[in-house]
């Protein structure tokens, strides 16, 4: 029985091969939008994904825009808890044009890799990095969009930190997980630090954020309490968090933005059920007659409802079974032209899931309105009916 | 034949279809002509090709070959444009399910063909409420078809057929689903139009009691056109 | 002539009611997104166009972008100060203001999460020189003392700025003393002191950006490029205008990019729904279709009855979004400037050229959606449709 409803519900959703087509079609590109959407929007957070629960950020308590003093550093490692620190300054320079963005750091070369142990470089490269003074690191998606090699000589102009800027590439590391971010560009802090000496010396021995390594990720809140203690009332008052938090808070200052994408990603669900339910609608209408006769044969009615419901859910399964299959490939292929923007542009399986779950709800939805009716049809007043 | 011209003239006219690879004739060789005034039923079995004369004479299908004169005017070498507004002048159509527009209520339906002519909008109206009125619906001008019964829907449909006073008036099948009484009234109707007003009128029907009412008889069978007539006394 | 009645075209829409509803109001949910993301991108423009006069100008360090980045040293801004291009008051002062422009960290009133607000220390001029600033509340700082104004979206958007409240950062105490109202303009989401004292709590040495207003506006290239010409500074000069247009535009690129894209997504599968509904009716009415031509309507006439259905059909979904859309007027959206990363507030602005847009990309869809099936209807043969029907 059960077999026969759902062959019959088949060649009824395909019965009206154009209309089929266009349906499909439709719920292809809907669910393939869906999925699009969800995965830019796990982009924006890839970061504070990718954030390791051993690590805690220090920076100014005013703003991330106010520096803190190099000396901290000493006092930061001497707090409970604390296995290593490293600090990064953040250095938004332009490589030729404003639009070939990416993020560049002046960091502490061999405390930071050691505390990233995600970025995984080659031994000698990592060792010529570490020794060269004017070397930077950069992640293997950035060396590739732009061709660099080990040993080319890369020109930065500053903005923060004015003059132009020249370093010589000495590794490229590659992420160690998926979610690792390949975007980025590392110099030594001792290179920037000797020539801010030099012109603006003001403003020399500060950097931006401290990365504090601990020891036990469950013990992050003490130990951010602890650090900031020590620096309570000073000159430059401090705020330690965890990675994950430092990392939701850029998110949070967008957030708007990414709030508006997921609802949008709903509107198109939305769109797609207003189609859909049309195409069940107007099917039942032009199948009354047919249904009508097979009350007469017999047949209850729960059995016409069960035909429309599958024939919704087989046409709304199939369609997102193709926009799903879709999205991996648009994915990658997106991925590619944003890499700059969105450094990791990765299908999340919670972004699968959701897409199974709309395409049930509009199959749902689509189903509910015309397969009670066709359940009530009196079999007289159906059988008279014409289209 | 009554000696008059002849209103409509066929020489020669054949029609098949293409169907897959094969052709299957329908009319094969069909001569004979229609005279002006005159009242025709063509009756024949399912198949017999008499719906297709009936199309051809109309213009809405072509012959495979032959001539087609209606008025002196061989309407198989018109193009598609030239034959819409052939017909437009000079044929009206009855159909067995009275082909009503269902949005439009039963003055606008008899409307309609004069929206090919240059008639202004109160012309119009006021031709239209005269075929109705001919028709007897006076009363049900703002009705819309599913507010009227089959044989009122007919009545509005010969309304429509005659407001832009065609040569010819072409019938398929149209009493095939009234009831007794109304296709009785129907036929009446179409008496009248034939008698009264001077109309030639080409009827296709099965319904032999149909028939009676018609002048003229021929008979169709697999694609030919029988020599028989059956004239009633006019 | 050869054409069938609008009435005609139009019933048939109201019979099937729950179709066209369907149809229409998927077609309408692609508009208001259309819409609004042009509103979005439209009041961005306003408040960046609406921040700054053209006959003000603003010089801040040689390739650094923005105010909170740049540094301009006393001597510098004393130089500027001193040139006869700057405008004068009536009292004969220098319509001059020295800026030191800082982020501080604020909590979000109702989430609580931190946001990046602009803090900006102004000269005695700073607020001359922004005729859009007018105070709704309290009163100016005094000048030398640890007193603020707040902008109206940073007192609506945040916690513990409203007026008579202590805001501390930089280790002091700080009173808000008035609320102030910038229209349209980015400087609502700013909260302004006097430049000394915020030097002095920053422990700053220079100044971040200097505002000067021009005696002559039309003198600007002229004055540019004397004062980059001189050896003594380091500054580079824009008019305020365009200042702050130049400072929108990663955001406005995202927004119009994104917009494009999410468009022509969502249009597809409004196209797709009104094909569905158009063929849907053509095949419904078949036997009309075939009595119209036998009747003498050409297929011209036939073609352009189906397309003007679904235009038709199109429009009705068009002013339903965009009555949709215009509800988004009484939104007010704040979020980061990515390029000054800064908090930026602004709101959906509806202007006629977007209706214009928006309804025409309606048309548009309808155009796209109902052609097919309207050749369809166009192309039917008389005999078949009339058999069929």
């Amino acid at each position: 029985m059960l077999v026969f409803l759902l062959r019959m519900s088949l060649k009824n959703a395909l019965r009206h091969r154009l209309r089929a087509f266009l349906t499909l079609a439709g719920l292809t590109v809907a669910i393939l939008s869906f999925g699009l959407l969800s995965t830019v929007v796990s982009a924006w957070y890839a970061g504070a994904d990718a954030a390791s629960d051993k690590r805690l950020i220090t920076r100014n308590a005013i703003s991330l825009v106010f520096p803190l003093p190099i000396s901290y550093g000493e006092r930061i490692r001497g707090a409970e808890g604390v296995t290593g620190i490293s600090w990064a300054n953040w250095f938004g320079g332009i490589y030729i044009e404003p639009k070939n963005f990416f993020p560049q750091f002046a960091i502490e070369p061999a405390s930071y890799l050691q505390l990233y142990p995600e970025f995984v470089v080659k031994e000698d490269e990592r060792a010529a990095f570490v020794r060269d003074r004017q070397g930077c690191l950069v992640g293997r998606k950035l060396a590739n969009r732009y061709g660099w090699k080990v040993g080319d000589n890369i020109p930065i102009k500053g903005t923060i930190f004015p003059g132009t800027w020249n370093f010589v590439l000495r590794g490229i590391y590659d992420g160690r997980d998926s979610s690792t971010d390949q975007n980025q560009f590392f110099f030594h802090w001792d290179y920037l630090n000797e020539r801010i000496k030099q012109t603006a010396p003001r403003r020399a021995n500060n950097t931006g954020v401290f990365i504090v390594g601990i020891r036990d990720g469950s013990a992050a809140a003490q130990v951010s309490e602890r650090v900031d203690k020590v620096f309570r009332n000073s000159l430059a008052e401090t705020l330690t968090e965890t990675e994950k938090a430092f990392q939701l808070s850029f998110v949070a200052m967008t957030e708007t933005i990414v709030l508006a994408i997921q609802i949008v990603s709903y509107v198109v669900i939305l769109i797609i059920m207003a189609v859909m339910a049309n195409t069940m609608a107007m099917s039942a209408r032009e199948r009354t007659a047919e249904y009508a006769t097979l009350k007469a044969l017999g047949f209850g009615p729960g059995v016409v409802g069960l035909l429309i419901l599958a024939e919704s859910l087989l046409l709304c399964g199939i369609g997102a079974a193709l926009g799903i299959a879709l999205t991996w490939p648009t994915v990658r292929a997106i991925g590619g032209a944003l890499d700059n923007i969105f450094p990791v542009f990765n299908v999340a399986s919670t972004t699968v899931w959701q897409q199974l779950g709309a395409a049930l709800l509009v199959a749902l939805a689509a189903a509910a309105v015309p397969a009670q009716q066709a359940m009530r049809i009196r079999i007289t007043e159906g059988l008279r009916a014409v289209s | 034949m009554s000696g008059e011209a002849a209103a409509v003239l066929l020489r020669h006219v054949s029609k098949h279809y293409q169907r897959g690879g094969q052709i299957v004739p329908v009319l094969s060789d069909i001569d004979f002509a229609i005279a002006r005034g005159d009242f025709l039923a063509l009756m024949g079995p399912s198949g017999s090709g008499k719906s297709t004369l009936l199309n051809l004479i109309a213009g809405i299908d072509r012959p495979s070959s032959g001539q087609i004169l209606v008025a002196d005017v061989d309407i198989a070498t018109l193009d598609e444009r030239e034959l819409a507004d052939w017909r437009a002048r000079n044929v009206g159509f009855i159909f067995q399910f009275y082909n009503l527009m269902p949005v439009l209520d039963a003055r606008e339906n008899v409307e309609l063909p004069l929206m090919l002519t240059s008639l202004g909008r109160r012309e119009r109206r006021s031709h239209a409420e005269l075929a109705l009125e001919m028709v007897g619906l006076a009363d049900r001008m703002d009705h819309y078809p599913n507010e009227l019964s089959g044989g009122q829907q007919q009545r509005v449909a010969i309304a429509r057929a005659l407001v832009s006073d065609p040569t010819l008036i072409v019938a398929d099948e149209p009493t095939g689903d009234l009831d007794r009484k109304s296709a009785g009234e129907i036929l009446d109707l179409l008496e009248q139009l034939n008698g009264e007003l001077g109309k030639t009128i080409v009827m296709v029907t099965h319904d032999a009691r149909a028939a009676e009412r018609a002048h003229a008889i021929r008979h169709l069978e697999k694609g030919e056109l029988s020599a028989l007539e059956q004239r009633e006394v006019a | 002539m050869n054409r069938l009645p609008l009435h005609y075209i139009w019933r048939n829409l109201l019979t099937r009611r729950l179709t066209t509803l369907l149809t229409a109001g998927g077609m309408a949910l692609v508009v208001f997104v259309f819409a609004t993301v042009l509103m979005l991108d439209a009041g961005l423009q306003q408040t960046l166009a609406a921040t700054g006069l053209p006959q003000n100008v603003v010089a801040i360090r040689k390739g650094s972008q923005t105010e909170v980045q740049s540094g301009v040293s006393r001597q510098d801004a004393a130089i500027m100060e001193s040139d006869p291009a700057v405008a004068l008051d009536g009292q004969g002062r220098r319509l001059i203001s020295k800026e030191s422009v800082v982020l501080i960290s604020l909590q979000k009133r109702g989430s609580g999460k931190p946001s990046n607000v602009v803090v900006r220390g102004a000269g005695l001029q700073g607020m001359t020189l922004r005729p859009q600033i007018r105070l709704i509340a309290g009163r100016p700082p005094r000048p030398g003392s640890s007193e603020v104004i707040v902008g109206r979206a940073i007192a609506e958007g945040f916690g513990n700025v409203q007026l008579g409240a202590n805001l501390r950062f930089a280790r002091r105490d700080w009173q808000v003393v008035g609320l102030f109202d910038a229209g349209k303009s980015g400087f609502n989401s700013e909260i302004w002191g006097d430049a000394e004292q915020m030097m002095q709590a920053f422990r700053r040495s220079s100044f971040s950006a200097v505002i000067f207003q021009l005696q002559d506006s039309g003198e600007f290239d002229a004055v540019a490029k004397r004062l980059e010409g001189d050896q003594r500074l380091t500054a580079e000069y824009k008019r305020e205008t365009r200042f702050y247009a130049d400072q929108s535009q990663v955001m406005s690129n995202f927004i119009s990019i994104l917009g494009t894209v999410l468009s022509v997504i969502f249009s597809i599968g409004a196209i797709i729904g009104a094909m569905i509904t158009m063929y849907a009716a053509v095949a419904n009415r078949v036997g009309e279709i075939g009595t119209l031509r036998a009747l003498g309507f050409r297929k011209r006439s036939v073609l352009a009855a189906f397309l003007l259905e679904s235009l038709l059909l199109a429009t009705l979904g068009g002013i339903a979004g965009l009555l949709l859309a215009s509800t988004m007027q009484f939104f007010a959206i704040s979020t980061m400037n990515w390029q000054t990363f800064s908090e930026l507030a602004f709101s959906f602005t509806l202007t006629p050229g977007i209706v214009l847009k928006s309804l025409l990309f309606a048309l548009f869809m309808g155009l796209l959606g109902g052609f097919l099936p309207a050749l369809r209807a166009a192309r039917l043969q008389i005999v078949d449709a009339l058999r069929s029907g």
